[in-house]
């Protein structure tokens, strides 16, 4: 088992994070034979006694964490984003619904997964468990911000979801700037004027590359790493609607129900402004290297420039 | 150990006239509620009674928030009538909250519920998850070098459930000598027999090939049911689990081995027939 790396995937971040608080005595991992692949395992290894394998049991893992939580125990319990996805009704009745702070982390979210093919690939974990009274839905971009997040998490009140990602991809921050985040705080990474591109995960470095490309053609784009994707930063959502008029929003998820839908519900009851949405068309993945998929399932930064310009051309007036 | 009130310990013929006023509750609270479950509740509330009333749960009658309480989970959570009954015995319920069963913000709430409901560790509902929280209080505990003990209720529909066989082996595997089980081994679930239904056979030799210490009673004996509750508590180098038979239904004639009477509720003439048979 190698050390948690510098510079790598969102999952990394979860790993460093977690041995960043592990001085705190109500801190416990819990894990479903994915330790390694979650990166808990560092946590593991340097703290056994407070680590606890379940086995390949997601749904018993889930109440344990409850039962823990209940006793005054801060659980952070992980495995594949897919595989929470088995142990929804525990999450949904053993967790939320009497509000014990447990905090689910599922790696591996999204078609950029990759080679393993669709039945590792989540595009639904943001949407279902966004439908979750009272639970946090967050999906940080990179490692740091994955760690900073997850350091946050242990002075979060209620349950919450982190999703992180499988592959490295470059930093969005460093490690000044990754100090600004808070959760339930949207993050601007960019400013600009002409549309307002909102992205989590592994689609927020490609946002960048589209405002870059973006700004050669002489538009002003803002781009936005929406961390949290509930509860979504409405206030901020609101200030670029003034100032930019009109979305993209950029995930590698459903476009139903996740950052996407997000930004609808909201854009739909309060300020108006055209939307429009990069991500997964309702369709499943399949096996193949991560930028082969993100291309065939149109989840580039020239399918963001693209909706950036139907967004634009959509503003009234 | 702490400041506040213990229960007293009760002799046998005391704890059976517990059990007695449980069951009139459990029948008039239903009745009142036009809905709920009385069966499962009528045939765990002998072990339940037992539990509180031989002072094997080691809570505050003052303090139901106790953080170094034992832990009783109510897994079946649909038997909350029984768990109510006996949550007012000890005071933490007044006879009005039970007559407010299932009534729009009322602390008795359909499912046992521990959001709503003081004296309540867990919120059930949904089948299959108490052991494994359980697990998790077990853990806990032997991570803080507390004593508490945690115990748990399950039917034997219920151990149809794979979370159960989950949360079996995982308790073996960390040697949750803290944490005890009792099987509701009543024999009818919701649609009907269990062995009609998908028959589970000899529960108590799976547990014991899971690594399970088990004992086997009779769970309307109060005698039987106190050393059971004694014996397990003393075991501590493994999980340990009372397969209780029981009956669904247990001291209401027309509700005994009758599974009309897990979701329904007597109307008025069952309730006086009920009420006469119990009193
Ligand atoms: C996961 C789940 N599935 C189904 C139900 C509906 N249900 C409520 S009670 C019950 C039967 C329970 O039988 P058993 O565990 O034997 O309880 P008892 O007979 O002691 O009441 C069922 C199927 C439920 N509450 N949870």
């Amino acid at each position: 088992m190698s050390a948690p790396s510098t510079g790598g995937a969102s999952r990394d971040g979860y790993g460093s994070g977690l041995l960043r608080i592990a001085d705190d005595p109500r801190v416990v991992v819990i894990e479903a034979d994915l330790g390694k692949s979650t990166k808990s395992c560092h946590f593991r290894t340097k703290y056994p006694s407070k680590s606890f394998s379940m086995g390949i049991a997601e749904q018993n893992m889930m109440l344990v964490a409850a039962g823990m939580a209940a006793s005054g125990k801060i659980p952070f319990a992980s495995t594949f984003a897919i595989f929470t996805e088995r142990a929804f009704e525990q999450i949904r009745n053993g967790i939320a619904r009497p509000g014990l702070t447990v905090h689910i982390c599922g790696s591996h979210g999204g078609i950029h997964t990759g080679t393993d093919g669709s039945s590792a690939q989540s595009i639904e974990d943001l949407a279902i468990y966004r439908t979750i009274p009272g639970m946090a839905v967050l999906h940080p971009c990179d490692d740091l911000s994955a760690e900073e997040l997850t350091v946050q998490l242990l002075d979060h009140d209620g349950p919450t979801y982190m999703r992180t990602a499988r592959n490295k991809i470059g930093r969005i921050y460093d490690h000044d700037s990754v100090r600004e985040l808070k959760i339930g705080r949207g993050s601007i990474i960019r400013r600009g004027n002409d549309v307002c591109i909102i992205a989590c995960g592994v689609m927020v470095s490609q946002a960048m590359v589209a405002a870059d490309e973006l700004a050669d053609s002489g538009i002003d784009a803002a781009v936005i790493d929406m961390h949290t994707l509930k509860p979504l930063d409405i206030e901020l959502v609101d200030s670029m609607a003034k100032s930019c008029g009109c979305f993209v929003t950029a995930e590698d998820h459903s476009v139903i129900g996740g950052l996407g839908g997000a930004l609808a519900e909201h854009l739909s009851t309060g300020i108006t402004a055209p939307l429009e949405m990069v991500g997964v068309r309702d369709e499943f993945g399949e096996s193949g290297e991560s930028a082969e998929l993100m291309l065939k399932m149109g989840l580039t930064s020239q399918d963001i420039k693209n909706s950036a310009l139907k967004a634009i051309s959509r503003k009234s007036g | 150990m702490n400041s506040g009130r213990e229960l007293p310990s009760l002799s046998i013929e005391e704890l059976e006239d517990m059990s007695r006023r449980c069951r009139i509750n459990i029948v008039k609270m239903t009745h009142e509620a036009g809905a709920g479950h009385p069966g499962g509740s009528l045939s765990a509330i002998d072990l339940i009674v037992g539990l509180y009333g031989h002072n094997f749960l080691r809570i505050d009658a003052d303090d139901a928030d106790w953080e170094d309480r034992d832990r009783f989970i109510m897994s079946k959570g649909h038997a909350s009538p029984a768990v109510y009954s006996i949550l007012n015995e000890i005071g933490y319920l007044s006879e009005e909250d039970l007559m407010s069963f299932r009534t729009l913000g009322s602390v008795c709430q359909g499912h046992v519920d521990m959001k709503w409901t003081k004296g309540v560790d867990f919120s059930a509902g949904s089948l299959g998850m108490g052991l494994s929280f359980g697990l998790g209080c077990s853990l806990a505990a032997k991570m803080d070098g507390s004593n508490r003990t945690i115990w748990v209720m399950v039917g034997d529909g219920e151990v149809q459930e794979g979370e159960v066989w989950e949360a079996a082996m995982a308790a073996d595997f960390h040697s949750a000598g803290n944490l005890k089980l009792i099987v509701d081994r009543n024999g009818i679930q919701n649609d009907d027999f269990v062995n009609v239904q998908m028959e589970v056979g000899d529960v108590a030799s799976k547990f014991s090939s899971f690594g399970w210490e088990v004992i086997e009673i009779d769970g309307h004996s109060m005698r039987e049911i106190r050393d059971a509750l004694d014996k397990a508590k003393s075991i501590n180098h493994s999980p340990c689990v009372i397969v209780a038979k029981t009956v669904k239904g247990k001291g209401v004639s027309f509700m005994e081995g009758n599974p009309e009477f897990h979701g329904k509720a007597p109307n008025d003439d069952e309730l006086r027939i009920a009420l006469e048979e119990l009193s």
